[in-house]
């Protein structure tokens, strides 16, 4: 019986990553077979190294198993969406709520001034943005050590797990927007281009969750204390951004720590984006740098420990 | 000769045994441990084989070609699973190297991936998707995945209603559409009711029709010899036999068991025994006298002991109790043949023989222990060596045995051919 061929060389790449193409400086470790036979020519190739020939990043993969990234986030959504009693509604309610609390103190009680932007706006989109981004590092961190049978019976790029959980944010963040759209009409915000921008901060908030998420997911499957350290960083780096206070209201000797924190370019770009405002282009060239950066070198670091995950999860 | 598609050349891979019990470490204990051991460096120099750690895989070296099914047997902690895990990709050798032509596809667990709130047809997708087919193929496919899984009615249900035999149905019918030229299979046959598994089988040989190559790990040893080409028993993480599978399977009863088809006391000292008998030798035999650790199902076999009568004048019975795989007893057998009955023996060496027929005994692997008893005045038992030889019995589809042409699991502890016979009652033409 002759292979199905035709199936392998195009369509069916899905398990067929080149990795030799990628450590050509660890060839000494396994040779080629010699004098590759006319019948293996369509065949893919993988070249499996010990773990010391230094991280392989198999970028191939990463297109090779694409749609697996769809089916696990698809999954998350169902799931989650499944699960709920409340289902969609709890998307939006739970920002709903907390801006209710946040403009009812700080806004009535303690009288604090949002500028151009009418307070419950300005916290209602904080705080959507906010919930995204939290929720895509607590969930990116947990999802490898709650999807163990993945990372012990089956190989496919790991990176996915986290990033199917920061994914499936999208689409609560989605989910929320519509109340967002509708107090944005209500506080009758002007509509300029700037608003077009406004996918590019959402891109900003989910490249610097995932980047965070792959590290401390990574480092969570060995430390397992880590997870639970996580939360209180979370609060603290929300207070530490201005997501139900404006920048304006932070001393000026305090400014350039604020600035620093990538999500404070973010969070100022998301509102000056959405309510039509001059953007602060000094402040949301942090995030332009830092996020980019963050994800690659979290990649990268991910990659490095990804190999060990199966021994130690 | 068909091209090699998959070569493992040398490969080892080291455990620490810290980590394999604990599992996981803690964050506080990594800072802690970093400092004691930069200490430690400091104090003795670095050591890493420092007695925590396990070679679960050491120099492993196998060749597999187009077509090949390599079945790999071995006790628990043979390394069978780390050696799955590295071809899969799942994990990486400490030193060592693989190399691979064609797509693999890796099934260590039936369902990974399932999630029980999600339906059948759900999972089908999910579960298609993680085992690596393209959502095309799944959606080319699932048709027949629904229909091989007997399931069309509840495919719409979440499978955390199904019953764990329709879990396992729906799971297996996904893999079974698994189409990659490599396919990794660790004890997945085990699943499932007989049914089921006759049709698993039945695709595993059509698997093997279509030249598929496959890594085959399983306890099942009937199915080993049966469906496998080629196999490796792996001992300690070392390859310690590589052949035929019936050899393979011999080697590891006789390691396992401790038991051959031969047991021979050379030394009078060692042997077994009272002061009236001592056993010599326990041997299983084929027709032709020769002995023999795997038999046709259709040939008789022989057990054969041979010992020393030490004392003048006891009248003694052989026995021969026969055990299967699971433990149970198949039978036991005295020896009643009239010469020797009740007769008083010369001291002397003996060799007495019982003929086991053919068409009698169950497939799969037998142990047999032995015992020489005498009942005047009283019932003494002179000797009991357990486990002493063992066997298997081999039964190869669409011969003149008792299985037919059926190739799936036939249960039961003998197997014997009866006779049947059919009448025409009403058949046109």
């Amino acid at each position: 019986m002759s292979l199905k061929t035709t199936e392998t060389t195009e369509s069916n790449l899905a398990s067929s990553p080149t990795i030799s193409a990628a450590e050509p400086e660890s060839a000494g470790a396994a040779t080629t077979l010699a004098g590759l036979p006319h019948a293996l020519a369509g065949l893919p190739h993988a070249r499996i190294l010990p773990e010391d020939s230094g991280v392989q990043l198999n970028l191939g993969d990463l297109w090779a198993y694409r749609e697996l990234l769809f089916f696990l986030t698809w999954r998350d959504i169902k799931v989650r969406y499944k699960q709920t009693l409340m289902g969609v509604a709890w998307v939006v309610v739970q920002p709903l709520l907390t801006m209710l609390i946040f403009t009812l103190v700080f806004n009535r009680f303690a009288q604090l001034d949002s500028g151009p932007i009418p307070y419950p706006l300005f916290a209602y989109s904080g705080l959507l943005l906010w919930t995204f981004f939290s929720t895509a590092i607590s969930s990116g961190t947990n999802s490898l050590i709650s999807n163990t049978s993945l990372v012990t019976k089956v190989y496919f790029p790991r990176a996915f797990i986290p990033a199917a959980a920061a994914v499936a944010g999208l689409v609560d963040l989605g989910v929320g927007s519509v109340l967002l759209v509708a107090l944005a009409v209500y506080y009758r915000v002007h509509v300029t281009w700037g608003l077009l921008l406004l996918p590019v901060f959402v891109m900003l908030a989910a490249a610097l969750a995932l980047g965070v998420g792959m590290i401390s997911a990574a480092l969570t499957v060995k430390y397992r204390d880590l997870r639970h350290t996580l939360p209180f960083v979370l609060q603290v780096w929300m207070f530490a951004s201005p997501v139900i206070y404006p920048v304006r209201v932070v001393p000026p000797r305090w400014r350039w720590l604020i600035a620093a924190n990538p999500m404070t370019g973010i969070l100022e770009g998301f509102r000056s984006s959405l309510a039509g405002l001059e953007f602060d282009w000094a402040l949301i060239a942090v995030p332009l740098v830092v996020a980019p950066l963050l994800l690659a070198v979290a990649f990268y670091v991910f990659r490095r420990l990804e190999d060990t995950f199966a021994d130690v999860i | 000769m068909e091209p090699v598609l998959v070569r493992v050349e040398n490969v080892s891979k080291r455990y620490r045994i810290g980590a394999l019990h604990r599992g996981y470490d803690t964050f506080r204990e990594m800072l802690t441990g970093a400092l004691a051991a930069r200490f430690r460096r400091l104090t003795r120099g670095d050591n890493v084989d420092d007695g925590r750690t396990l070679w679960a895989l050491k120099d492993v070296n196998l060749e597999v070609r187009r077509g090949e099914i390599l079945g790999i047997v071995g006790r628990n902690g043979a390394g069978k699973s780390t050696l799955l895990k590295i071809l899969s990709r799942i994990t990486r050798p400490t030193a060592g190297g693989v190399e691979i032509y064609g797509r693999v596809g890796s099934l260590l667990e039936v369902g990974t991936g399932f999630h029980p709130d999600l339906t059948g047809r759900e999972n089908i997708f999910l579960n298609g998707a993680i085992l690596g087919m393209r959502k095309t193929e799944i959606d080319h496919k699932f048709d027949e995945i629904v229909a091989f899984s007997e399931l069309e009615k509840f495919i719409d249900t979440p499978v955390k209603f199904y019953s764990s035999g329709m879990y396992v149905r729906l799971a297996f019918s996904v893999a079974a559409h698994l189409e990659p030229e490599i396919l990794i299979m660790d004890e997945v046959l085990a699943v499932g009711d007989a049914t089921f598994q006759q049709k698993c089988l039945d695709k595993m040989h059509e698997i093997r029709r279509q030249g598929r190559t496959i890594f085959f790990v399983s306890h099942n040893l009937p199915a080993i010899t049966r469906l496998c080409k080629r196999a490796v028993l792996l001992e300690a993480g070392q390859v310690v036999a590589e052949g035929s599978p019936q050899e393979v399977v011999n080697h590891y009863l006789s390691s396992s068991w401790k038991a051959g088809a031969e047991r021979v006391w050379a030394e009078a000292s060692d042997a077994p025994g009272d002061g009236v008998v001592r056993l010599r030798g326990v041997r299983v035999l084929d027709e032709r006298g020769e002995p023999s650790a795997a038999v046709d199902i259709r040939r008789p076999v022989y057990i054969e002991l041979t010992y020393d009568v030490l004392e003048d004048g006891h009248a003694l019975t052989p026995v021969f109790e026969l055990f299967n795989e699971e433990g149970t007893e198949v039978f036991s057998t005295h020896d009643t043949g009239e010469e020797w009955r009740r007769r008083e023996r010369a001291r002397g060496r003996y060799t007495s023989a019982v003929l086991v027929p053919g068409n009698l005994l169950a497939e799969g692997s037998l142990i047999a222990h032995v015992s020489i008893m005498s009942h005047f005045p009283s019932t003494i038992l002179h000797v009991r060596v357990k486990n002493a030889v063992a066997f298997q019995v081999l039964d190869e589809p669409g011969g003149t045995s008792a299985r037919g042409d059926y190739v799936g699991p036939m249960p039961g502890v003998v197997r014997p051919l009866l006779e049947w016979t059919t009448r025409a009652d009403s058949a046109e033409g």
